[in-house]
């Protein structure tokens, strides 16, 4: 009744059999991602300074924070943010920013698979790169904390929008956000990422090296954001032809 | 000025409101579409690569952008994050060196 493939792919299932979906989950994603929310913390309120700047009211900003919850987006809607609004080009480059949190999502694929539509799809409203970059290291851990990318997903919602109201009300007060560093948080959260998600040589090397030349070439080549997408899924799509032969 | 930090323009919100269910959209479909079709190894190997290719990605025009002051900084993210495996120290570190090198360099 059940063939050999089959049972082979229940074996590898095995790990992702026991995700669960617990309050403990919750609690050990918000707390792991509370250093990260800091970094996020720093990025809101350069946020809410640029969207104080182009007229945005605290609640608006907050508005914003709390139902959009994808940064680079909002960053470069309100960089687009004129009078009158330019309503489809906002909404078409919020669209090619954020597709990349369909890839990411899918990547969640393995071990949502056994949550409830309402946990998982739940969840995945508060996914952002960083939370959902802590999450998948733990999942990979075999920890089955099928709860972690919700607790790490409040606590990034959460200082993102308090630290985007502190953004908009300190206002131009601030000054030059390079003064104090802040435009290099994302960057340093990336490279700390990076080094976690490094799997050794032989995994990482080749994926990683097409993804910043694609990158690199396209961000040069193309408007918008959409080197993000090219350079993820070149390396995707080189790994599957590694992976064949 | 509390009048207008709590102001609500009716456009505004709606296109807000857009922005979010735009979002929303993306979230979901990945998981949504994959939740449908079946997927073969091969793909999984693919996806299996993705978080750090589309960090990679983000991080390499991002820093490709910045000048020697940032290139420095991240390698001493890179290095106090290798080292201690902390986010919040490598995150100090590294915003306290770009300051430091911008300064300097």
């Amino acid at each position: 009744m059940v063939d050999t493939e089959t049972s082979e792919r229940e074996v590898e299932r095995a790990d992702a059999e026991s995700v669960t979906f617990t309050r403990g989950g919750v609690v050990a994603g918000f707390l792991t991602c509370l250093p990260i929310a800091f970094g996020v913390a720093g990025y809101g309120v350069a946020f809410g300074v640029l969207a104080d700047r182009v007229g945005l009211s605290a609640a608006e900003a907050a508005l914003m924070s709390a139902t959009v919850v994808a940064g680079a987006s909002q960053i470069v809607a309100v960089e687009l943010w004129t009078d009158p609004i330019p309503i489809a080009t906002i909404l078409l480059t919020t669209f090619a920013i954020n597709l990349r949190y369909s890839l990411m999502g899918a990547a969640l694929e393995p071990w949502f698979r056994h949550l409830s539509a309402k946990r998982a799809y739940g969840s995945l409203f508060l996914m952002a790169d960083e939370n959902w970059a802590l999450t998948m290291r733990d999942l990979k851990t075999g920890s089955g904390r099928g709860a972690f990318l919700l607790g790490s997903g409040l606590a990034v919602w959460s200082f993102w929008v308090v630290s985007t109201v502190v953004g908009v009300l300190a206002g131009g007060a601030i000054g030059d956000p390079e003064t104090f560093g802040i435009d290099f948080v994302l960057a340093a959260v990336f490279v700390a990422l990076a080094v976690e998600l490094w799997e050794g040589a032989s995994n990482s090397l080749v994926p990683w090296l097409v993804a910043l030349s694609v990158a690199l070439v396209s961000a040069e080549a193309l408007p918008g954001q959409w080197y993000i997408l090219l350079g993820g899924f070149a390396a995707a799509g080189v790994e599957v032809i590694r992976h064949g032969r | 000025m509390a009048a207008s930090a709590l102001s609500l323009d009716p456009l505004v919100v709606a296109v807000i409101l857009a922005m979010a269910l735009v979002t929303v959209l993306t979230k979901v479909g990945g998981l949504w579409l994959l939740s449908r079709t079946e997927v073969g190894e091969r793909v999984e190997a693919g996806l299996r690569v993705l978080p750090g290719a589309i960090v990679i990605a983000l991080l390499g025009p991002e820093l490709a952008a910045g000048g020697p002051a940032e290139w420095a900084a991240a390698g001493v993210v890179l290095f106090t994050m290798w080292r201690t495996e902390s986010i919040l120290l490598a995150l100090c570190a590294g915003v306290g060196a770009v300051v430091l090198f911008r300064a300097l360099l």
